[in-house]
């Protein structure tokens, strides 16, 4: 106890040098866990993303089907088992069926997937219904990002083509009914999204589909012969393998910063030791032993890990939290990378993060702390208290 | 308690390697110290007068010889039990005070008796007793920085005297003082040795410190040349 309080009496007694270490500290603390904050926020915009617009709650893939194989498409369809077409009408799940295609926007030939979809489904967030307008021919739901890249807008013509099972090719005029802005590349780059009953017509398979969708919170049935089931987890592994390979900056910018103020405690601790040496000798003279002393060292360098949370809960803390519920606009471009994540980022902070940086903090900090500290236990408290080094 | 014997060195040897060479700081000691001496070791500078006070303090092993210190052998003390026999049984005061510079008089006082887990009341009535010996029960709030030296001393003096240690060692305890506070904390010291029956070991050359003694010990290149008893010239009979 007595240790305690003088180490807190001396650490506060050195004045600004005591919190500057303390505040580079604390920026590691805050910048980490702010970073964390940012990757974790990624990735569950991205997943929610993904669910909504994608995955549902789990996808049943007719067994051929292989997303990165596109030769494989071909045969990647069949009609739906009784199970999964009751799950369909119910509601709790949707029907898609892709095949590949061309588009000649402009005069200019683009191969694309074709995928049809239920208008009236509501298993995934996307405006499908725009594609029961009347009047349109064949209607055509495309993305925001694909209608830049091919320069197609609302209402404009486009000739689809696409092979029919016995290998004869065909085309259709198909027609723009909606652009829709979304996050989600996986139904926005280079597909059309068509009434699911026309694509089997175009296709000449009658209700057939190459996956179906589970609307979230349905629990899903065991798979039928000729599919396999796959949960939110299998659909969500390369995001989170993603997540995972941008997770190691966090890393090495925790390192960076904590370094930088281990550093400056080390510093401070060899300069305390050797400016120190008379008051090392009293301390002994008076009764503690070696062993109390370097603890006493040794607490002071930690206080300043104890001094770097209070300081970083003080001015960190109502950032993050400023942080997360502003957010901040994500830099164009960012989608291309492979993850979408919306127009703003809003960073989620995990307090077991938060507490196992600080916690770590104080433990390195304790450690830089004991290493010049044990220099103490090789000091003769003769030499100490002349204000020597032995 | 008076009479008895408190410290008893045969034969002391300390020897300090310098160098390729080696400095014999203290040749064959012997001497006896008795509960309530007021004596002083005296010499010039390098004739041991320092070592002798850190071996009877067992802040320093001899080389040889034996040292005993208020029954225990120096010599065959670990770190902590060294440790505990400053902390409970000797009192040390230094030419440069070693106050401690982020606490306060009070604190620097209060400091042995918490090593000695003393209980809060009775901790708070001995530091204001040992600061009112030595007249700065006012000054229990100020820091190291805001005291003269002559001040800063006497507040060692009281944290040296607080837990009422049986042996107290003061090393040039004048040596960074002014006349006046010189005898000041003499008179001090004097009173301490006659009303708590302290014993007082001094490694001095100061001859203000001399005319207090009762004792007086010669040293010379590690040896004792004279041991001679004196009758105190200055201040025996005052006060604090």
């Amino acid at each position: 106890m007595i240790t305690l309080r003088l180490a807190l009496r001396n650490i506060l007694g050195t004045g600004i040098r005591a919190w500057l270490n303390a505040f580079i500290i604390s920026i590691a603390l805050v910048a980490s866990s702010w970073n964390q904050g940012v990757v974790a926020g990624m990735d569950e915009q991205a997943a929610r993303a993904a669910r909504d617009l994608e995955y549902g709650g789990g996808q049943y893939w007719q067994e051929s089907y292989d997303p990165y194989d596109p030769l494989t498409l071909e045969e990647a369809h069949s009609p739906l088992p009784e199970e999964l077409r009751r799950l369909v009408n119910e509601g709790k799940a949707t029907a898609v069926l892709m095949m590949q295609g061309s588009i000649y926007p402009q005069g200019r030939m683009r191969s694309i997937l074709l995928k049809g979809i239920d208008p009236r489904q509501h298993v995934l967030d996307f405006p499908t219904s725009a594609l029961s307008a009347a009047g349109a021919g064949l209607p055509a739901l495309i993305g925001g990002r694909f209608a830049r890249a091919v320069d197609l807008a609302r209402g404009d013509t486009v000739t689809l083509r696409w092979r029919e099972p016995g290998g004869a090719f065909n085309a259709e005029d198909a027609t723009i009914v909606h652009v829709m802005q979304t996050t989600l590349a996986a139904i926005d780059n280079n597909q059309a999204w068509l009434p699911l009953d026309r694509l089997q017509e175009m296709a000449r398979l009658p209700g057939a589909a190459t996956l179906v969708v589970l609307a979230p919170g349905t629990a899903p049935l065991s798979a039928p012969p000729g599919w396999v089931f796959r949960d939110p987890d299998f659909l969500l592994r390369d995001l989170r393998e993603l997540v995972k390979t941008k997770s190691v900056g966090r890393v090495v910018l925790l390192v960076i910063f904590l370094s930088l103020g281990m550093l400056a405690i080390f510093d401070t601790q060899v300069l305390a030791i050797f400016r120190r040496r008379r008051e090392i000798g009293t301390l002994v003279a008076l009764g503690f032993t070696r062993g109390q002393v370097v603890r006493l060292f040794t607490l002071e360098g930690a206080l300043h890990g104890v001094l770097a949370v209070l300081l970083g809960a003080a001015w960190g803390l109502p950032l993050l939290w400023l942080q997360a519920r502003l957010g901040f606009a994500v830099p164009p471009g960012t989608e291309d990378m492979g993850i979408s994540i919306g127009e703003r980022i809003y960073p989620a902070y995990g307090a077991g993060y938060i507490l196992g940086v600080a916690v770590l903090s104080l433990a390195v900090t304790t450690v830089v702390s004991l290493l010049p500290s044990r220099r103490i236990a090789r000091l003769k408290p003769t030499d100490a208290l002349r204000g020597r080094a032995s | 308690m008076a009479d008895e014997l408190l410290i008893r060195t045969e034969e002391l040897v300390k020897v300090f390697p310098m160098g390729r060479s080696e400095v014999r700081a203290l040749n064959r000691v012997s001497l006896d110290f008795r509960a309530g001496e007021f004596a002083g070791l005296v010499g010039p500078s390098g004739s041991g007068k320092t070592t002798f006070l850190n071996v009877v303090g067992s802040l320093d092993a001899p080389t040889s010889g034996s040292a005993e210190v208020l029954g225990r052998r120096i010599e065959g003390l670990s770190h902590r039990e060294a440790a505990d026999l400053r902390n409970r049984s000797i009192g040390f005061i230094f030419q440069t005070f070693n106050l401690l510079p982020v606490y306060t008089a009070y604190e620097n006082v209060e400091f042995p008796l918490l090593l000695l887990r003393v209980p809060a009341a009775q901790r708070r009535r001995m530091v204001m007793d040992a600061l009112e010996w030595v007249g700065l029960a006012d000054r229990s709030r100020s820091r190291p920085a805001q005291l003269s030296g002559g001040e800063s001393q006497r507040v060692a003096i009281a944290r040296a005297v607080v837990k009422r240690p049986p042996l107290l060692l003061a090393d040039e305890p004048t040596a960074n003082l002014d006349a006046e506070n010189s005898h000041h904390i003499l008179r001090t010291m004097a009173a301490l040795n006659r009303e708590l029956g302290t014993t007082f070991l001094f490694a001095t050359h100061d001859e203000k410190v001399i005319a207090y003694l009762h004792r007086k010990i010669t040293l010379v290149d590690g040896r004792v040349e004279r041991d001679e008893p004196l009758t105190p010239a200055a201040g025996r009979e005052t006060g604090p």
